[in-house]
């Protein structure tokens, strides 16, 4: 009753998932089941890696083992399998290092804590989508935000936006593109701002 | 290129940068074959690319949640036929028959006036025994007087909407101050904001007429026109259907704003809501909104304008203060 906006919104904003790339059944699976875990998926790489620059692509390697295995078969819970593959994956990260720091191994050692506590994600990410939007909107940079804003809310057009905001057709392309890039991270990391590879 | 070489491309941060940069062009209608042949093929490259993709794809696609509060209202079905959410009431009956005819006079008639109130944020569905229906929005106050004569009703405060069953023997009168407005088969809407009083119609038509000592003459409105008297004047303007349903959104709970200054959007929410909306300086005040909120979601309201409109919010026990600057909020004082 109180958010009934909000509960259009949810039923009404179907994402235009995969128009363009004829979306697999695996693709809408990791869309829904291994997206949601990204914040605690990445408070468990901060947590056990030392070197924070490398945390996003940690995380994306991850997805990408997660995505590659998944094509057998699906697996059943996903949030255990997402997180042991997340510890061999940086098992293999310290082998390949050679030289392993004794911190690191025993903190790998004490991965399994994180991995069977039953996350709220994805509940979470259900009811509060308008809302976490709304704080990834808030937090992007004003041109970017600006720009996203022009595009998806007005639907004002490239050219359109370019003249509103009197700058050119490729800038407001730029800004978009680190407008998406940055709310993907804020949306699905969660709190923190985004980060950025050095 | 080798597998190898292409991993080390695929560091994290190249990859999701090049996927939002391929959304970015299809979001900017540079799509054409050529560029969709070349993104298929990125895509086919890795399961890195495609994963980062879908990634970016899927939270620009959140943003979507956003739009739908803006998205224009569309006219559904007859508002008057969905069942209400919640605690639907159809509240009491007016006693004494009209239309039944010859039957009806039996009754012993004496005249009652009988009032209907809501609270701040209430709502309320009457039917009388005519098949009438009178929904009444937010703190409302009508009275309403049936007798085998006439049915008059009294609007001393806030909105209702009449759906009635016409009978030109038994004239529908609402009495709106000194203002009259009789249906001639008709769904209108009579809103009074102190002095100002509007009547809009759904369907039908209605006589308007002003208090004699005005010397206005009666005006006859019909479908889609909207009236407005003030003490000083009094103007009638024709709207569209959509524009209609936008203002009958309060029958579903909703508010609905289309190009509206953000000062009138707080001014609608003070209506329905203990919790006072402060736009603290006229800047701020004149920003323009498109959304629809329920009533009584004022957070939601406190949300966009700091995230779409990108304004200061301060939220405090009893009001929002919603400014330009957090300095204007200061000044403004609370």
């Amino acid at each position: 009753m109180t958010d009934k906006a909000e509960i259009n919104a949810e039923s009404a904003g179907s994402p235009r998932l995969g128009e363009e790339m004829n979306a697999t059944e695996l693709d809408l699976w990791f869309v829904r089941e291994v997206l949601p875990l990204e914040a605690t998926l990445l408070q468990y790489l901060h947590h056990h890696w030392r070197d924070q620059s490398e945390v996003a692509d940690l995380c994306q390697d991850v997805y990408v083992r997660v995505y590659e295995r998944a094509r057998e078969e699906l697996p059943d819970p996903v949030r255990p399998f997402v997180f042991a593959v997340a510890r061999n994956l940086l098992i293999d990260r310290l082998r390949h290092e050679q030289v392993i720091p004794i911190e690191a191994v025993s903190d790998v050692d004490a991965l399994g804590v994180a991995m069977d506590e039953p996350g709220p994600d994805r509940t979470v990410a259900a009811r509060d989508a308008l809302r976490r939007v709304m704080d990834a909107l808030e937090r992007l940079p004003p041109r970017s935000r600006d720009v996203v804003v022009a595009r998806q809310l007005d639907g004002l057009s490239r050219r359109q936006i370019a003249e509103r905001m009197g700058i050119s057709e490729e800038t407001v392309k730029w800004h978009l593109a680190t407008g998406m890039n940055a709310l993907a991270d804020l949306f699905y990391g969660g709190s923190g701002e985004p980060r950025r590879r050095k | 290129m080798t597998p190898e070489e292409q991993a080390l491309i695929d560091i994290a941060g190249a990859v999701r940068a090049k996927a939002a940069e391929w959304l970015a062009r299809r979001e900017s209608e540079e799509w054409d074959d050529a560029t969709k042949a070349n993104f298929d093929a990125w895509l086919a490259q890795s399961f890195a690319h495609r994963v980062a993709f879908l990634r970016v794809e899927n939270a620009w696609a959140q943003t979507h949640r956003l739009s739908v509060l803006r998205k224009p209202f569309a006219p559904a079905t007859p508002p008057a036929k969905r069942p209400w959410r919640g605690p639907a009431r159809i509240a009491a009956v007016v006693a004494i028959a009209v239309g039944l005819g010859a039957v009806a006079m039996l009754y012993p008639i004496k005249s009652q006036d009988q009032v209907f109130r809501t609270p701040l944020g209430g709502r309320e569905t009457i039917t009388l025994n005519d098949g009438s229906t009178i929904e009444l929005n937010t703190d409302t106050v009508l009275r309403a007087r049936i007798t085998s004569d006439s049915r008059q009703l009294w609007l001393d405060k806030g909105e209702a909407f009449f759906k009635v069953q016409h009978d030109a023997r038994h004239p529908f009168e609402v009495m709106a101050g000194d203002h009259r407005i009789t249906d001639i088969g008709t769904q209108f809407t009579v809103r009074r904001d102190g002095e100002r009083l509007k009547v809009s119609l759904l369907e039908g038509s209605v006589r308007f007429d002003a208090p004699a000592q005005s010397g206005t003459k009666p005006v006859y409105l019909k479908r889609g026109d909207e009236l407005v008297a003030s003490a000083e004047k009094i103007s009638v303007r024709t709207l569209s259907a959509v524009q209609t349903s936008r203002e009958l959104g309060w029958r579903r709970g909703m508010l609905f704003f289309d190009n509206t200054p953000l000062a009138d959007a707080a001014a609608e929410f003070k209506r329905y809501n203990a919790k006072k909306i402060v736009v603290a300086d006229a800047s701020a005040g004149r920003r323009i909104i498109g959304a629809n909120f329920a009533t009584n979601n004022i957070e939601l309201f406190a949300r966009m304008a700091r995230a779409v409109l990108g304004l200061h919010v301060q939220e405090g026990a009893d009001a929002i203060v919603i400014s330009t600057t957090a300095r204007h909020a200061k000044d403004q004082g609370r």
